[in-house]
């Protein structure tokens, strides 16, 4: 118990000290709100009176405690780029899109490596393993990006599966915006899935040299429910803390992606409120972004001890 | 005996050093101007006057992928650079002296390695301001915890050892032992991260070049490439396939050389 809210505690703290150095980051850079508003041309007494109105003339921790007090009640103030438009609503307009495409993905990492893995693990060295193997170390080097292009053009241009850059949202047709984000979900999937199967795969042959292996023979086991029933369970404890990586790693994945299928979600708004400077945005995104890591990984902290009892809380 | 020979470390060294030489060449001489536009070669397919076929705008790409392979080398190295410097001062005295300071540094690093590089490298850049001097530093920033933290536990192993005590019996000082007799015996596991480092410079910078937030045009770069050429995917794959092909090559290269070299240290 004492471990979980120390845990906590440190969570907290690692989501402020994130906030507080973007916050200040943004507000000492060049390139001024009230210009990016207003357009270059704009006279100095309108700039000033612009700043004036924005409460860009206080100091910096009075603005950031504001920012906290509205973000802390979801408020993270208004966009730039899009005049007159909360940040927040964009954020939950953005924001299922990128749900659905990281859920899809995370499913097909989970259905997809395990057999893999176990196939790979059952017949070490021979050709299935080894084409499995070199497969997946190709996979691996491919940006997901670019394997996204040659999906698309798999599946949308030579066998018209899909439509490129026709994108349904999920509100709207939740089957049909699933069917689009398939395609999509592998391109993150995949390299993701090269490195768990890799993973897998070995704690796979580190569990079946164990004693409990051989007493689960003796008992009259066959091979197949050695693997699946005793050793597949424990081959995947040490997964679980590579579960936290993996969606970070979906997340990242699907920012760039996104951009690939042209799916409207937090990606392509974090890309262009990167480049039209819609530092409220921007601020909020990557908020959201850090407080997803450090949950999942807290989390995932939480479960390994659930999972496996020996790890002792330090 | 049957001599087992490493083929990762040989097929990873023969690609990255077909990969380098593409880029010193290019750093010299290409076949055509890779900024060149010529409005009659449109979206050409390969042939021998243009052996990977012409983009939109009718420049070489074969000239362009040279030129783009040189850029993110430079880049990578010189993150990867970064990254072992400043790792390695801050793991070998974090990791010799100990402390609270260690325990400081080792807090912010678990956050940041918590962290996939493409994600950081995005928020730092959305801080920074795209462009690539500002890619490099943000990468490498990004890169100083991998290093410092393997540097880190090299040393916490490597300190308890005899050679080291005995190091200290004669008299030498801290820094001495540090950098001249502990050193060397972490550079395997100093290559082994920088081939990982590579991959990961290549693939953040490649990834942030395509979203249009890392190397600025007219800069040929291969991730920019594929940006371009996403749009005439039907008409002309060639554009997108070759600048892809060589971003694979490359991790390809780097991972089987960071293999290679596991696998030879750990015989």
């Amino acid at each position: 118990m004492k471990y979980i809210i120390k845990k906590i505690i440190t969570l907290i703290m690692t989501l402020l000290v994130i906030s507080i150095f973007t916050f200040v980051a943004f507000s000492i850079l060049p390139g001024d709100a009230a210009i990016t508003r207003l357009g270059t041309e704009a006279t100095p007494e309108k700039v000033e009176a612009m700043r004036e109105e924005l409460g860009l003339n206080r100091p910096v921790i009075l603005r950031y405690l504001d920012w906290l007090k509205g973000a802390a009640r979801g408020d993270f103030g208004e966009s730039y780029q899009y005049s007159s438009t909360s940040v927040a609503a964009l954020i939950s307009e953005r924001m299922p899109a990128t749900v659905l495409l990281a859920v899809i993905s995370f499913v097909l990492i989970f259905i997809l490596s395990i057999p893999l893995g176990l196939i790979s693990a059952k017949y070490p060295g021979k050709w299935l393993d080894t084409v499995i193997n070199q497969l997946m170390q190709i996979t691996m080097a491919i940006p997901s990006f670019f394997l996204g292009i040659i999906l698309t053009y798999i599946f949308g241009l030579v066998l018209k599966w899909f439509q490129p850059g026709k994108f349904i949202s999920p509100a709207e047709d939740f089957m049909a915006s699933a069917k689009y984000l398939l395609i999509p979900a592998l391109a993150v999937a995949l390299p993701k899935i090269a490195m768990v199967v890799k993973f897998l795969r070995n704690g796979i042959l580190i569990e079946t040299g164990k004693d409990y292996v051989r007493t689960a023979y003796s008992k009259g086991n066959n091979e197949n429910s050695v693997l699946v029933r005793h050793i597949l369970k424990n081959a995947l404890i040490p997964v679980i803390t590579f579960a936290a990586m993996i969606i970070a790693e979906i997340l990242a994945g699907s920012i760039v992606v996104e951009q690939v299928f042209s799916v409207p979600g937090m990606g392509r708004l974090l890309v262009t409120a990167i480049s039209s400077r819609d530092y409220p945005v921007v601020q909020a995104v990557v908020t959201y972004i850090t407080a997803i890591v450090i949950i999942v990984n807290f989390i995932v902290d939480m479960l390994y001890q659930l999972v496996d009892p020996r790890v002792k809380t330090t | 005996m049957k001599k087992k020979y490493n083929y990762s470390l040989i097929f990873g060294i023969a690609i990255t050093g077909l990969i380098l030489l593409i880029a010193v060449i290019g750093k010299f001489w290409t076949p055509y101007d890779p900024n060149q536009l010529n409005a009659s070669l449109k979206n050409t397919a390969p042939s021998l006057a243009h052996l990977m076929g012409t983009d939109n705008l009718g420049r070489d790409i074969f000239s362009r992928v040279m030129a783009g392979t040189g850029t993110t080398l430079t880049i990578a190295w010189r993150t990867v650079f970064i990254g072992i410097f400043y790792g390695t001062i801050i793991g070998s005295l974090t990791g010799y002296f100990g402390g609270w300071i260690d325990e400081i540094v080792m807090r912010v690093n678990d956050i940041v390695l918590s962290f996939p590089s493409v994600l950081l490298a995005l928020i730092v850049v959305s801080i920074l301001g795209p462009g690539w001097p500002n890619l490099i530093i943000s990468l490498g920033i990004l890169f100083i915890p991998s290093f410092a933290r393997i540097v880190r536990s090299e040393m916490l192993r490597l300190k308890s050892l005899d050679f080291v005590k005995s190091a200290k019996v004669m008299g030498a000082g801290s820094l001495r032992i540090i950098f001249v007799h502990m050193m060397p015996n972490i550079v395997v596991s100093m290559l082994t991260t920088a081939a990982i480092g590579f991959n990961n410079a290549i693939l953040a910078e490649a990834s942030m070049s395509y979203l249009g937030l890392g190397v600025q045009p007219p800069d040929a770069s291969l991730g920019r490439m594929i940006a371009d050429s996403q749009a005439y995917l039907f008409i002309a794959p060639w554009f997108s396939l070759f600048p892809g092909a060589v971003i694979i090559l490359t991790i390809l290269g780097f991972s089987l050389i960071s293999e290679g070299l596991r696998k030879a240290s750990s015989n």
